[in-house]
């Protein structure tokens, strides 16, 4: 049974509760204030955005957004943390409950019930100075920086339904893609803007008692998570199974060896002594603005792949890719509705509009790349108008909206695939006359002379000679066929 | 003619100033020459501000020669060093703090600086605000103007000994358990802490966030209404801070009392002070119903909850509020060999025994197990509590009590904690419901050890927000009756 705590900062142009700029890195201690740094006399004023992106999330997830909520105080001592206390929320969280969907690579879909979704302030960042290594044992001081002391977090809390390390992957993903999705959060984890812990325990089959639990935190990417708690995994079992005993405890996870190692256990837990920031006030929300925010929200992620799959009969990678993507979402359904195939949408999506959007640096296609003009250009190739050579030609010009009508273009310039085989026949005999070297290494057996051959061809016949028939015809010139 | 200038009121020296019969430079300059012959003997500075006070009364002057008015045109201004003012030490009373220059200036002193007024120093006070006599102050001694033996109150003693002995004409206090109200009863001055919310936390240190309170110490209470004027009102730095419009209370002061309806609480008149100061209050009620006030009897049956109330919620905020002074970022840091041990050592260090016992009982008051027992059920204590004055508020408009449990007692007196806590029995329970309350002074009486009379303050408290209709009250009670006036500080004064 594993169970996820993850924490995500969120995009937001401020920090949680000051003015001060919410970005990564930056000269040390450039980004705070008195209130970030917890300054006697400093006083806390919430993020509206902040409550607002995890609102936005909890309802992405169909959790339940209760009409009060409020910060409290978390209280244990820690060098990087300026005032003693996190600002966090304890027995009244802005979300409550959710589903998270998630599919596997292997096309198997599962779910994992969401406990909460609260909002709280980072800490800054330690830097453990002196020692070779970078670690506390052994330093003989320590810097800390606390630009990131601050920020906007927002814990999510799972409840233990994943089953397997693939699934825990599966569930990251998708809350991943979700908060891209809603402009939450980047989710980049280098930057530690999605960090995760997990809680393991392990049951006999057939068994509906929990085992004990152990927590494993520090990890810092999709594959940390899933090899630390499948390592975990298998030290439970190996415990059980030689008669020993799953101590509650908290693990850290170390990535160069592959295993996880005792931190602090149960006896040693601290006692947080959360109570109400009397510093702010209890957060009472209107249900009128929820709804507003319900109704902003786009589909999410998981429905569109469920989607893609089921009623669309897109291949289910091709699925998670589309989906990867969310401007693509209302081109693809454009283009259906115009009576495209999925399919070949589909593949232009994932070939030409994602290359070009990758040279071009671009999250989402130009606003030149319109559905109409989109869609008539696949139907063109779909049903055997153009050749994928001419298409090749045809796409930067559609991408940059200088053809609005492709199918008037083919026609005007007279790229219209050719299968009519006297006019191609004209096109072989004149490459043939002109490349006697090519045409002798083909009779030799060399065959990729043949290709050079063909492309000659297209190239004189503008690519709308149909590939197929030229080949035949210059096999048949050539008499290699 | 230097004292003639220090003994006017904040109201006086606006007018002066601004009609530019003498100028903020020369009250400035006449302030300090005030303190200095004075502070030796009294104690209530801490940090003298004297070249920023300076600049900051040239800035006034050539405002006022632009053609600008400002409502406390150079009115000397002493502030409790528990509130930041940029570039100054700031020390909150407490050794962990030495040092320490705040970076940043409290909201309330930034607006009362703004309305003209002169920063003349930092004033001593309980370390922390932790107190009731100014004998918790790590950093020194201040003592009560009209008597060096004894205390001037607390925790705001420092800005109530620097306002009745002539040495400020303002004074910033803050009010937690009754800590402006207290000391202005001890020194005969008039203390005022207005509606929690109304006057930014932003840049005060904090003690208990849910009980702080800002608020003036003056000699009248029209310069109590003129500085709270000037520093009431929202601000987008402190959540807390309430967005009720803020009508002018300086213009708005009465005459008299007719058709105001005056409580006392009969659970406090069943409680005898002593047959001297039983009699002061007993004439102050008297003096309320001659100005045409009617006089009606209220209860509030949980009033004798307060302290215990305020000794559970207090010291659980204050406990998390000083986590903060750990020795990793600014002030005292006293080397372990560990960071635990770091923490440790700097904070055995810094802190007085008071604060570490109130840090103790609200460690525990909020650990796991107890929580329910101490903490929340305090907190239902305090709801009651504010329902009690609510009710009460339907049958009168102010309540009228004493402010202090004695007058001024001898330094070193209540060496036992608890007895120190009882001396604010009257100003707890008003500030666990966040009222609006005054002390003015309402006259002398007799100690128990016999030595001259001290005096002696009478609290007038108003539903939230009632300040306009308290601060009207107090004023016609305080011209009617003249108590401030009647003696003159006998330390420091006319030396």
């Amino acid at each position: 049974m594993i169970g996820l705590e993850c924490h995500v900062e969120l995009k937001t142009a401020t920090k949680m509760f000051c003015g001060c700029k919410n970005e990564f890195g930056g000269e040390p201690n450039t980004k705070v204030c008195p209130v970030c740094l917890g300054f006697p006399g400093a006083l806390p004023v919430p993020n509206k955005k902040a409550i607002e992106l995890t609102i936005k999330a909890g309802l992405a997830f169909g959790s339940e957004i209760p009409r009060f909520s409020k910060f409290d105080r978390k209280n244990y001592f820690y060098p990087d943390m300026p005032k003693d206390y996190q600002i966090s929320q304890y027995d009244m969280p802005l979300c409550k409950g959710g589903v998270v969907e998630f599919w596997l690579e292997n096309g198997a879909r599962g779910e994992c019930r969401l406990t909460r979704i609260h909002l709280e302030e980072d800490t800054g960042k330690s830097t453990h100075a002196g020692s070779s290594d970078g670690r506390l044992a052994g330093s003989t001081y320590s810097l800390v920086d606390f630009n990131r002391a601050g920020v906007p977090l927002m814990e999510c809390v799972s409840e233990p339904d994943l089953r397997t390390a693939e699934e825990a992957v599966g569930y990251l993903e998708a809350l991943k893609r979700t908060f891209v999705q809603l402009g939450v959060s980047d989710v980049k984890m280098e930057e530690g803007s999605l960090r995760c812990d997990a809680n393991v325990s392990i049951r006999a089959t057939g068994s509906t008692t929990l085992g004990t639990k152990a927590e494993i935190k520090n990890m810092n990417s999709f594959k940390s998570v899933r090899l630390a708690i499948e390592s975990e995994i298998a030290r439970q079992i190996e415990l059980l199974e030689s008669g020993n005993r799953v101590t509650q405890e908290t693990r850290g996870w170390d990535e160069s060896s592959g295993t996880t190692h005792s931190q602090r256990s149960k006896e040693e837990a601290h006692d947080y002594r959360y109570f109400p920031d009397p510093d702010l006030v209890p957060l009472e929300f209107e249900a009128a603005w929820i709804e507003e925010l319900r109704s902003t929200l786009p589909d999410p992620p998981f429905k569109r792949y469920v989607r893609y799959v089921d009623q669309y009969e897109l291949p289910t990678k091709n699925a998670a890719q589309l989906v990867e993507n969310p401007a693509w979402e209302v081109l693809l359904d454009g283009a259906v509705r115009r009576g495209v195939k999925p399919k070949s949408y589909a593949n232009l999506l994932l070939g030409d509009v994602a290359k070009k959007q990758n040279e071009d640096g671009l999250s989402e296609p130009a606003a030149t790349f319109t559905i109409p003009a989109s869609s008539e250009f696949v139907k063109l190739i779909e049903n055997g108008t153009i050749t994928s050579k001419a298409a090749k030609e045809m796409f930067p010009r559609i991408w940059s909206g200088e053809i609005t009508d492709p199918a008037e273009y083919v026609k005007r310039e007279g790229l219209a695939q050719s299968s009519d085989r006297d006019e191609i026949k004209k096109f072989v005999d004149e490459v043939i006359a002109t490349n006697a070297d090519a045409v002798a290494e083909i009779r030799k057996g060399k065959e990729r002379a043949l290709q050079f051959l063909l492309g000659q061809v297209m190239k004189a016949s503008r690519g709308k000679a149909n590939p197929a028939l030229v080949n035949e015809l210059l096999r048949e010139a050539i008499g290699s066929g | 003619m230097a004292d003639s200038l220090i003994e006017m009121t904040a109201a006086e020296t606006a007018r002066k100033v601004n009609a530019r019969e003498r100028s903020a430079r020369e009250i400035a300059l006449a302030t300090f020459e005030r303190v200095r012959r004075t502070d030796g003997e009294v104690g209530a500075f801490l940090t003298l501000t004297e070249d920023l006070a300076l600049a900051h009364a040239d800035r006034v002057d050539e405002r006022i020669a632009a053609g600008e008015s400002l409502p406390l045109a150079g009115v000397p201004l002493a502030v409790k060093d528990n509130m930041c003012l940029r570039g100054t030490q700031t020390t909150a009373g407490s050794k962990i703090l030495l040092g320490w220059n705040a970076p940043y200036t409290a909201t309330a002193v930034q607006r009362i600086l703004d309305a003209g007024a002169i920063p003349i120093g930092k004033t001593n006070l309980d370390e922390f605000a932790m107190g009731s006599s100014c004998e918790n102050s790590a950093l020194g001694v201040t003592r009560n103007p009209y008597d060096a033996q004894r205390v001037p109150g607390g925790s705001s003693g420092g800005s109530a000994a620097a306002v009745a002995s002539y040495e400020s004409t303002i004074g910033l206090g803050s009010d937690t358990g009754g800590s402006i109200r207290e000391p202005a009863a001890f020194c005969n001055i008039v203390g005022f802490k207005p509606t929690y919310g109304r006057v930014s936390r932003y840049g005060l240190i904090a003690f208990a966030s849910s009980l702080d309170q800002i608020g003036p110490l003056t000699r009248s209470v029209e310069d109590a209404a003129l500085a709270y004027d000037a520093i009431a009102g929202v601000d987008p730095m402190d959540a807390t801070s309430v967005d009720v419009p803020h009508e002018s209370t300086a213009t708005s002061l009465r005459q008299d009392l007719k058709g105001l309806r005056v409580g006392i609480v009969k659970e406090y008149r069943a409680k005898s002070l002593g047959p001297a100061i039983d009699e002061v209050y007993a004439k102050a009620y008297a003096d309320l119903e001659t100005l045409g006030a009617e006089i009606v009897e209220i209860g509030l049956p949980t009033a004798d909850y307060g302290i215990a109330t305020y000794y559970l919620i207090a010291p659980a905020e204050c406990s998390s509020n000083l986590a903060r002074f750990d020795g990793v970022r600014y002030g005292l840091r006293v080397e372990g060999n560990d960071m635990a041990e770091t923490y440790d050592r700097t904070r055995a260090a810094g802190f007085g025994p008071e604060v570490k016992r109130r840090i103790l009982i609200g460690t525990h008051a909020l650990s796991s197990g107890y929580y329910d027992a101490y903490y929340l059920k305090a907190q239902k204590a305090r709801t009651k509590i504010a329902a009690d004055f609510e009710n009460a508020f339907g049958a009168c408009d102010v309540i009228a009590a004493p402010a202090a449990a004695s007058p001024a007692f001898r330094l070193g007196a209540k060496s036992d904690p608890y007895s120190m806590y009882l001396m604010d029995y009257y100003t707890i329970p008003v500030s666990l419901a966040g009222l609006p309350s005054i002390s003015v002074p309402c006259g002398w009486a007799r100690p128990d050890d016999g030595a001259e009379e001290m005096p002696l303050g009478l609290q007038l408290t108003a539903p939230l927000f009632g300040e306009r209709l308290l601060l009207g009250a107090a004023h016609a009670y305080e011209i009617a009756t003249k108590h401030a006036k009647k003696h003159a500080p006998r330390i420091g004064v006319r030396a």
